[in-house]
């Protein structure tokens, strides 16, 4: 395997200083993320144990299990919120995540929608997409930022695939919980990530804004990679493709929603038997 | 029918009231040198040279809560030892001033007295260039603004925040303190700077003198307030409301904190510097108090008081609780703090967004 994709020099050295990082991630063999044998503990409880798991390019992959399976354990490690103490996470075939900063990997593209709602409530709804567009993220272009047409007519077009178009100059923190779970969803797709991370995006909605979250995912499938974590069994019934099952840390089972809702060992951790 | 006057004006000045009254008052305020120097003393017009320094002083305190207001009102940084880094710009110019005594002071030596005190022969390696106007001025802006480069690299880098933050930063003003207090540092001890005698050859209290530090201050409190709107309503200010509301979202979002809260932090620092460099010729005294943590904590209590994140709430809690305290201080010297302590209180549950909240009600809605 060659490494024909330049990686940005070092890590850590000359981070934010102006450089946008814009390498490209190798994904020629179809994977565009790579979780290989990861653990992590806190204070001795193994939130992640020996985790192996792959997500392939354009794939919208759910990931379910009972609570303190590990679900949000592996979204910090992906985005470098959280260290493995063994195993790796590799973006791409190239990209070893545990060298970057958080910053650096949502530059590198990988975008993290969180449990919570959360965007920017003291801003406009457009003001939160433009901070979340991609482009130069140093202090020094963001004092000289101003918006040009393209800019304009990619924040117009997100306003409209999320549904807010009339809603731009509200403040965000005036918006419906199901509101901001979209703006938080059009930020992440404003930052052109090549894979989503999102963390329980149709927790708080009602059955119309589910249905609608869903249709929105689906359409995104094959521009961009997905991992979805979620509870709600009807949406995931709505959405899957392929079904992984966390539980203590480790896969338990993988397959079609059919394949996994027959699997013994599903029952059991889900029921308790 | 036409409109009443108060009206049209309202209509045309209308989003534009609030720069109008700030351009009005700091044109007064550059009218009270000129009343100081060209009325006659039995004029009702003429400004006395206590009010002269008094507002002097007042402003520069101004600047600093204005430069607290960046890091706290926006990016939600509370600092309790912006005292120091108005200090240190003053200690910065203070050394300047004490060079220029010459041999005037009580001992005739070259030397500050209190080094001839301390029996010292030479000047120790940091005065060195202190005769120099420009290089006390620029100490006065670097040191603040290399320490808070440093400390903020370090505290920011290792992700410190909220009520920690506070304490060391109260940590940080209070060990600088000990030290100014010592003899041995070099900065006069206890007693400080002061006795200084004139600035680039003019008399540190004559009325010309007196009247351009005055009219220097009102220019940098009016470019300090240019400058923080112009930054505050970039991308770059944005981004710092974003830092106070949801740090992580902003992580995530492809953008490292660190290098924001450092630029505001160094900028905040300096500003501080310049004002404490301004302050000090007017006061005509600099020592380690400057340095107490409750200087620092009173420079929050002023932002709090006028509104956080409003700019010209902070310069108006500075300018009211100062006036308020030079008048209580005349009147009931024992009670000032007790005032201030029911004025933070008062502010705190009945006008939690300050004084700049009254204004702004229902401006929220958009």
């Amino acid at each position: 395997m060659t490494r024909s994709v330049a990686m940005p020099a070092g890590g850590r050295e000359g981070e934010g200083l102006g450089r946008p990082l814009q390498p490209g991630v190798d994904t020629s063999n179809g994977q565009i993320l790579y979780l290989d044998d990861i653990t992590v503990s806190f204070d001795g409880f193994r939130a992640l144990n020996k985790l192996t798991l792959t997500i392939g390019v354009g794939e919208l992959r759910c990931v379910i299990g009972p609570n303190g399976a590990g679900k949000t354990t592996m979204m910090d490690v992906i985005t470098g919120k959280t260290r493995p103490d063994s195993g790796t996470a590799f973006f791409g075939q190239t990209l070893d995540l545990s060298r970057y900063r958080e910053a650096e990997i949502a530059q590198l593209g990988i975008g993290r929608k969180f449990q919570k709602p959360t965007v920017f409530e003291a801003m406009t709804v457009g003001e939160n997409l433009e901070l979340a567009l991609a482009g130069d993220k140093s202090v020094w272009a963001s004092l000289r930022a101003r918006l040009d047409g393209a800019q304009r007519d990619r924040i117009d077009a997100l306003l409209v695939l999320i549904r807010l178009q009339d809603e731009r100059r509200r403040l965000a923190g005036r918006l419906s919980h199901g509101q901001k779970q979209w703006l938080e969803i059009g930020m992440l797709l404003a930052q052109e990530p090549k894979l989503l991370l999102l963390d329980e995006p149709v927790a708080g909605m009602t059955d119309a804004e589910t249905d609608k979250t869903a249709e929105l995912l689906l359409s995104l499938r094959g521009k961009h990679s997905l991992m979805v974590v979620e509870h709600d069994m009807a949406f995931i019934a709505s959405i899957a493709e392929r079904v992984t099952v966390l539980a203590e840390g480790a896969v338990l089972a993988e397959g079609s929603l059919a394949q996994v809702q027959a699997d013994e060992r599903v029952a059991e951790v889900y029921l308790g038997r | 029918m036409p409109q009443p006057i108060s009206l049209r004006l309202a209509a045309v000045l209308g989003p534009r009231l609030g720069t109008c009254v700030c351009v009005a008052t700091l044109l007064a305020l550059l009218a009270m040198p000129a009343l100081h120097l060209w009325t006659a003393e039995s004029s009702a017009l003429h400004v006395s040279a206590y009010s002269l320094t008094l507002v002097g002083k007042i402003l520069c305190y101004a600047i600093v809560a204005l430069a607290l207001d960046l890091v706290w009102g926006y990016t939600g940084l509370l600092s309790l030892g912006h005292g120091l880094f108005f200090a240190l710009g003053g200690y910065g110019m203070g050394m300047y001033l004490m060079r220029s005594i010459g041999r005037d002071g009580n001992y005739q030596s070259a030397l500050p007295d209190f080094m001839v005190f301390l029996d010292w022969k030479t000047l120790p390696w940091f005065w060195r260039g202190s005769e120099h106007f420009a290089w006390a001025l620029f100490l006065a802006a670097a040191v603040p603004g290399l320490l808070a480069l440093v400390f903020g690299w370090l505290a920011f880098r290792s992700r410190i925040k909220g009520v920690y933050f506070s304490i060391m930063t109260q940590a940080l003003t209070y060990a600088a303190m000990l030290l100014f207090f010592r003899n041995e540092t070099g900065f006069g001890g206890n007693n400080g700077f002061t006795d200084f005698k004139r600035i680039l050859g003019y008399g540190i209290a004559a009325p010309g003198t007196r009247a351009a530090l005055f009219a220097l201050t009102v220019l940098l409190l009016g470019a300090a307030l240019l400058a923080s709107r112009c930054l505050v309503n970039s991308r770059f200010g944005r981004l710092l409301t974003a830092i106070r509301d949801a740090e992580s979202r902003l992580m995530f979002c492809g953008y490292d904190p660190l290098y924001f809260k450092l630029a505001i932090w160094v900028f905040s620092a300096v500003l501080c510097g310049l004002a404490g460099a301004l302050y000090v010729p007017q006061a005509g005294i600099i020592n380690p108090g400057e340095m107490a943590p409750a200087n620092s904590i009173e420079i929050a209590i002023w932002v709090a008081v006028g509104g956080r994140a409003t700019l010209i709430g902070p310069v108006l809690g500075a300018v009211l609780v100062n006036a308020a305290k030079s008048g209580f201080t005349m009147a009931f010297p024992d009670y000032w703090l007790f005032f201030l302590g029911f004025l933070f209180i008062a502010v705190t549950v009945l006008l939690p967004r300050g004084l700049m909240g009254i204004f702004n009600a229902g401006k929220g809605e958009r």
